[in-house]
């Protein structure tokens, strides 16, 4: 166990190197520059900015410089921000992107889970085909529409809740997480209902109930258990999804988050900020990759010895 | 256990519980408090006068900082601000400014000429790179300095006599040169606390932080929270203090029109910086006294690349531009009440008018025009692509546009669209056949539209150029008596309008939303409002 988590920690440093090589060149590669504006600069004003930021000097010079700088934990100076660098626009917009993702994947879990064992116990009910319905829906519905929805029902008609904002009044992360957290929702449900299926089906469950247990009792000791492991594998890359998708929710609600500064910065070409952003990201996503996988494992007494596996296939 | 109907409750109820009192909003309380709350585009890139650029960060900052002149509130017109009066020599080169003795900064320390000179250097030092050090350049040397040609700041036309009398000698007469004065890139700076937080021309310093920040203005910065709101609070230091009628305030950056209407419709926004163009017509009809709309110093035009063929013939320029129905784009297309143009400069610039339109709409004429450039009803025109930056509101022109050569000149145009920056460096490289394009005016003078077509000028971007128009311009840079110089001005665009290099589409107009309590914020084409003259009325008083 102590040897996998090692290796591959060891794995994600050349995968690190490559994402920070190919998106450094990559993004010099895009047409246009920082500071290119409506107005034309003059000559000297532009070489002036330039070489305020080391842009002047040769390209594989600049990349040494941003790894030797990398290597000391400073991710430079943003371009568009003059007085912030990266690692303080990072700062500030991670935890609240985090919160956002946090609350959004409990909310998806919550309802996913509820909706999916629910419709696994009776398939092919009423009780099956409803919340089924509504996952699909969920799946189809995008942010970008969602969210404008929940904020003219409960903002703007009803009245109940904020329209923007975070922290701000209170109330106003509710729709926010809920806009977020459905489409995640509707695949969890589908998950689980699909696992609880292959569970519920199992000699030991018909055990279970021949033993005398409640519906109940056999669902939260036995069934869950089994039909949360397509789930758990699935929570990884989701909160990776969460973390870089939370631009379409954050920019809906106002929400000063990483996702609008990275998508901000791509359009900008603010570089240093592209690069540090995408690190980050990069970082997070190897990391809960790797949880995911453990939790996997720690769940799921089968993966922790293949042989045993085999024997049961 | 699970049942589903009480489940299905759950989050309805916990909705409900959460928004049972959202206290009063912000526009309830604003009377009383008296804090104006404002849409205000994107994030400020930062609050350093001589750094920044964009209109964002002028909102802000002529909250926090005061010129030498200010600006009437409804015409713009130069008026006494840290300086309380001046005057200019026969010449039209040399100013002597008298500044006030009651001007203060935050801090309590008195504003001097001193501080206004050392603010000129470090604007134009090339150290600091800032982009609107340009802005200066019709001050003597001031250019030279900013190039590094001499290093010594003496040599450049400002001069303090005394610690409150400035002396600015010039370049060449320049008549607009009080409204630069008004323009944040000529602000003084608070010298020590510039130094405590780094050097003279050092970009990015920490000085423009909450807390650090020291000005001269009606307001102080009292928060900055990063993509979500900048606050500001009324400064007791202020010479004219007693004028500010506002306690403060809140500048949200909201980069999203349609956010930032919804958060108008729910009271969270005085006034917005945008409106979602598909809404104008619905508050027109609902809500008119929530919807305004003014002329705005800006023109909406397309550029052409006038070193391909068939573009480098004026004929075909001509009958492209006159092929283009005005009327209907803004009437159907754009619906903002925006002015149809005929000419580059917009209407009434400072009193300055265009001359009588050579362009009008004309299809058979244009088809003329085109058969004489060797294309009768289109035959043999090559298609050409139509180049814009990626939105909505390009594209649905463009299209319209298309339609119209299509129809009247039986011509094909292929539309290309373009990420913003790709767009801006297609179009400095002269990489297109037509480019759609905008240009606001810096200050109200026809010369900030003009002087963009000068031959070989970093903003032509058509490759045309005209040894004539060239000549007229800068004749007119050094007249001084206006009649003449606008007269100078009208031939040149004569020419402009003769040889069509642009197509000019319509004059811009400001489309914004206010709240009827917001009092004391004029329209005017460069869509500022010095916020002393801003107040918020009580409720009774909106309803009568």
């Amino acid at each position: 166990m102590t040897r996998m988590v090692i290796s591959r920690l060891l794995q994600a440093i050349p995968v690190l190197f490559l994402v920070i090589a190919v998106t450094f060149f990559l993004i010099r590669l895009a047409p246009g520059g920082p500071f290119d504006n409506e107005r034309q600069l003059p000559e000297q004003i532009q070489q002036n900015l330039l070489a305020s930021y080391n842009l002047d000097a040769p390209m594989h010079q600049q990349f040494l410089d941003y790894l030797g700088n990398l290597s000391k934990g400073d991710f430079g100076p943003s371009y568009r921000y003059p007085n912030r660098s990266v690692t303080e626009l990072i700062r500030t917009g991670l935890p609240i992107t985090l919160e956002l993702a946090f609350y959004a994947i409990i909310i998806a879990l919550g309802i996913g889970i509820l909706a999916g064992a629910i419709a696994a116990l009776r398939p092919g009910t009423l009780q099956d085909y409803v919340p089924m319905a509504l996952a699909m829906t969920g799946i189809c519905l995008p942010a970008f529409l969602l969210g404008p929805l929940l904020v003219l029902i409960f903002g703007i008609w009803l009245g109940w809740l904020p329209v923007s904002g975070w922290g701000y009044s209170p109330g106003d992360k509710i729709l926010p997480s809920i806009t977020l957290g459905s489409a995640y929702a509707a695949y969890i449900a589908r998950l689980v209902r699909g696992g609880m299926l292959e569970t519920l089906s199992q000699d030991y469950i018909r055990t279970a109930y021949a033993k005398g247990l409640s519906t109940t009792q056999v669902v939260w000791d036995h069934a869950l258990r089994g039909g949360l492991i397509p789930t758990i594998a699935f929570l990884g890359p989701a909160l990776a999804g969460l973390l870089t998708g939370s631009f379409v929710v954050e920019t809906i609600f106002q929400i000063p988050g990483l996702g609008r500064f990275y998508v901000q910065a791509a359009f900008n070409r603010d570089y240093t900020m592209i690069l540090g952003t995408t690190i980050l990201l990069a970082s997070l996503i190897v990391i809960m990759n790797l949880l995911s996988d453990l939790i996997s494992i720690w769940i799921n007494p089968k993966l922790r010895d293949p042989s045993r596996e085999s024997s049961n296939g | 256990m699970f049942s589903t109907p009480h489940t299905v409750l759950v989050p309805f109820v916990l909705l409900a519980l959460a928004g049972c009192d959202l206290g009063p909003s912000n526009i309830e309380s604003a009377p009383k408090s008296q804090i104006l709350h404002l849409g205000n585009g994107t994030e400020p890139q930062d609050l350093d006068p001589h750094v920044v650029t964009g209109v964002t960060e002028n909102n802000i900052i002529t909250a926090l900082l005061e010129g030498l002149v200010s600006e009437n509130p409804i015409t713009l017109a130069p008026e006494p601000g840290i300086a309380q009066s001046w005057s200019v020599d026969d010449s039209g080169i040399r100013y002597s400014f008298k500044l006030r003795d009651s001007a203060r900064w935050s801090n309590g320390d008195p504003v001097t000429a001193h501080d206004f000179v050392w603010s000129w250097q470090r604007m134009l030092s090339p150290g600091l790179a800032g982009e609107y050090a340009y802005q200066l350049f019709t001050v003597k040397n001031a250019e030279a300095f900013n190039r590094g040609d001499i290093d010594n700041f003496d040599e450049v036309g400002v001069k303090a006599l005394d610690t409150q009398t400035l002396e600015v000698v010039l370049e060449n007469p320049t008549p607009y040169f009080l409204s630069l004065l008004a323009h944040y890139s000529t602000f003084a700076v608070h010298p020590d606390t510039i130094m405590a937080f780094g050097k003279m021309d050092q970009r990015g310093s920490l000085w423009t932080r909450a807390g650090n920040f020291v000005g001269n203005g009606p307001f102080v910065l009292k928060a900055w929270r990063l993509n979500y709101v900048v606050e500001v609070e009324r400064n007791p230091y202020y010479w004219d203090a007693d004028r500010v009628r506002l306690n403060g305030i809140r500048f949200y950056p909201i980069d999203n029109a349609n956010t930032e209407e919804r958060m108008f419709r729910t009271d969270v926004l005085h006034a917005t910086s945008t409106t979602p163009s598909d809404k104008i017509e619905v508050y027109q009809d609902q809500q008119p006294d929530r919807i305004f709309i003014s002329p705005y110093l800006g023109t909406y035009f397309y550029r052409f690349n006038v070193t391909r063929p068939p573009l480098d013939d004026y004929r075909v320029r001509r009958a492209l531009s006159m092929t283009v129905d005005r009327e209907a784009i803004v009437n159907s297309v754009t619906k903002g009440g925006q002015l149809p143009a005929f000419s580059f400069t917009p209407p009434n610039t400072q009193g300055y008018f265009p001359p009588d339109p050579l362009i009008q709409f004309d299809p058979v004429g244009a088809r003329s025009l085109l058969a004489e450039a060797g294309f009768p009803e289109g035959q043999g025109f090559p298609k050409l692509t139509l180049l814009y930056n990626t939105s909505d509101g390009h594209r649905r022109i463009a299209v319209a546009i298309q339609q119209m050569w299509k129809e009247h000149l039986n011509i094909e145009i292929e539309l290309e669209n373009q990420d913003w920056k790709v767009y801006l460096s297609r179009t400095r490289d002269l990489d297109y056949d037509i480019s759609r394009a905008g240009w606001i005016g810096d200050y109200p003078d026809p010369n900030t539209f003009l002087d963009m077509m000068l031959g070989g000028g970093g903003n032509n971007r058509t490759g045309w150029e005209n040894p004539d128009y060239d000549a007229l311009i800068r004749q007119a840079a050094t007249t001084t008596d206006n009649a003449t110089r606008f007269e100078l001005f009208e031939t040149a665009e004569s020419i402009l309008d003769a040889e069509s290099p642009l197509l000019p589409i319509y004059t811009y107009t400001r489309v914004a939303l206010k709240h009827p309590s917001l009092r004391g914020w004029y329209p005017n084409v460069l869509d500022r409002h010095p916020y002393k003259y801003v107040y918020i009325a009580e409720s009774d008083e909106v309803q009568q």
